[in-house]
Order: structure tokens, then C-alpha cells, then sequence
């Protein structure tokens, strides 16, 4: 069966935007009958993913592609990167700014929570260069 | 219990109807880290916050919560309310604190006596 491809652009300059990446991707799951508890999944993974990219990256792409098994998501930046991927992965670890604390982000949840809504989940950074979030939800 | 019969019975204000007519409130969720919400929150909870902002509209609709109640006296902007009414995201305002608003909904579902 043939797979479906989504690519979003997340503008990194507006902080209030985010989500619409997540957004649009959950109306097109549900348009194609994807169970609730998935589309839970990936809303959740993809939405922290793109306020990522606002926080600490200042934008960033998108690609979702649906297959009948699984749900592939890749995050791609060119912020500054990830110096420690594994103090990042810790709950409450975050190098947000206040001004983003202040809008109930920041608290460093957000990898974490990537890491508990997928079922695979895999960073390759560089420090300097930008970062990759590979996310699987299984079907 | 539905958000639009729990804001009619106690008196909130529903800034945004959305699906508060058709969805049932599965639990409670109380919390103004919007991350926290996020990881924790379960579906059809009703959310209980004084974090108003575009991201709290966005969060309702992608932890797909039943409501959010923003409490004490805590409205969200005209721009925001737009978007929760574009995204069908049930808005209720209380005057109430978080805890006092959640007690009385807790009692309704029957958590607590």
C-alpha cells in the first residue's frame, strides 16, 4: 500500500504558532480513520517537537510520513544543537529562557514527553550544526 | 457530566462552546506548566488552569481534553478565543481558584463526597 507524506515549515519567529504543524497533522489522521490513541501520540510528540524548534532553534521542517503500520516523523533544525543529548532526555533538565517558562513552557518536559508518546524515538545532533528528531508511532 | 452542563449548573462563563456539549469529562487534570499538561494530562479530562494564552488553546486541542476551565477571572485575548472557537476547543472562565473550581467538579463526578 502506498505511504503519505506531510512536510511542514515551522517558523521559528512566532512562538504562538506553534502548533499548527501538530494541528493540521491530527485533522489528516483523522480524516484517514487512524485510531485516537495514535493520533493522541503523535499530536502530542509532534506539537513538543515543534515548540522545540521555536524555544531553541528558531524554526525548522517537518516530515510525517503515514504508512498502514506506523507513522514516521522527522524533525529536522539548524539551531545551535544538543551538547548533551542525555542530560537533555532528563525530566525537568531545560535551557529554555524565562519569557518561555512564563508562557507554561520550558520545564523540560518536552523530549521527554517526545520519548513517552512515541515508540521509537532517535537524535542526532551536532553542536554548532542542528539537530534531527526521528519519532515512530506504531499502528 | 459535560463542560456546558457543569458551567450551567455553577455559573461559568462559556467563552468558547466548542464540543463542550457532546463530550463527557473523563477526570480532572489541574496544572499551569502546559508541558506538564501535555505528558500527563488524559483524554476528555476537563483542564484546570490560570495559564491563558494561544498555547493553552493549542495544548486543549492536541492532549484532546474536554475542556479547559481557566480560573480566577482569567480570560484569554480576543485573538485566542478566536482561535479556540475556530478549533472547537471548550473554554470555560471561573472566578474561582483552581482548587475550589476542581473540588466542585470532583464532587459532580463523584471523586469526592
Amino acid at each position: 500500500m502506498n505511504s503519505l507524506k506531510l512536510t511542514y515549515e515551522v517558523d521559528g519567529e512566532d512562538f504562538t504558532r506553534a502548533g499548527e504543524a501538530s494541528s493540521n497533522v491530527k485533522k489528516q489522521l483523522r480524516k484517514l480513520g487512524i485510531s485516537p490513541e495514535a493520533i493522541r501520540k503523535v499530536a502530542i510528540a509532534l506539537y513538543e517537537g515543534e515548540i522545540n524548534m521555536v524555544i531553541h532553534a528558531d524554526g525548522g521542517n517537518i516530515d510525517v510520513e503515514i504508512t498502514p503500520q506506523k507513522i514516521n516523523m522527522v524533525l529536522k533544525d539548524h539551531g545551535k544543537g544538543i551538547a548533551d543529548i542525555d542530560k537533555a532526555m532528563q525530566e525537568g533538565y531545560s535551557t529554555a529562557p524565562d519569557e518561555v517558562r512564563s508562557l507554561g513552557f520550558g520545564a523540560g518536559m518536552g523530549l521527554p514527553n517526545m520519548k513517552k508518546y512515541s515508540d521509537e524515538m532517535r537524535i542526532e545532533s551536532t553542536v554548532g550544526v542542528g539537530t534531527t528528531v526521528y519519532m515512530t508511532v506504531n499502528l | 457530566m459535560t463542560p456546558i452542563e457543569f458551567a450551567k449548573k455553577h455559573g461559568l462563563e462559556v467563552a468558547s462552546e466548542g464540543e463542550g456539549d457532546v463530550r463527557d469529562i473523563s477526570g480532572i487534570y489541574c496544572c499551569d506548566l502546559l508541558s506538564m499538561v501535555m505528558g500527563r494530562a488524559k483524554e476528555d479530562n476537563a483542564l484546570i488552569t490560570i495559564m491563558g494564552n494561544v498555547n493553552t488553546v493549542a495544548v486543549g486541542v492536541l492532549a484532546d481534553v474536554s475542556c479547559v476551565i481557566l480560573c480566577e477571572g482569567i480570560q484569554l485575548d480576543d485573538a485566542c478565543l478566536q482561535k479556540a472557537k475556530e478549533q472547537e476547543v471548550c473554554i470555560l472562565y471561573s472566578r474561582e481558584s483552581n482548587f475550589d473550581t476542581a473540588l466542585k467538579l470532583a464532587k459532580d463526578l463523584g471523586l469526592c463526597s
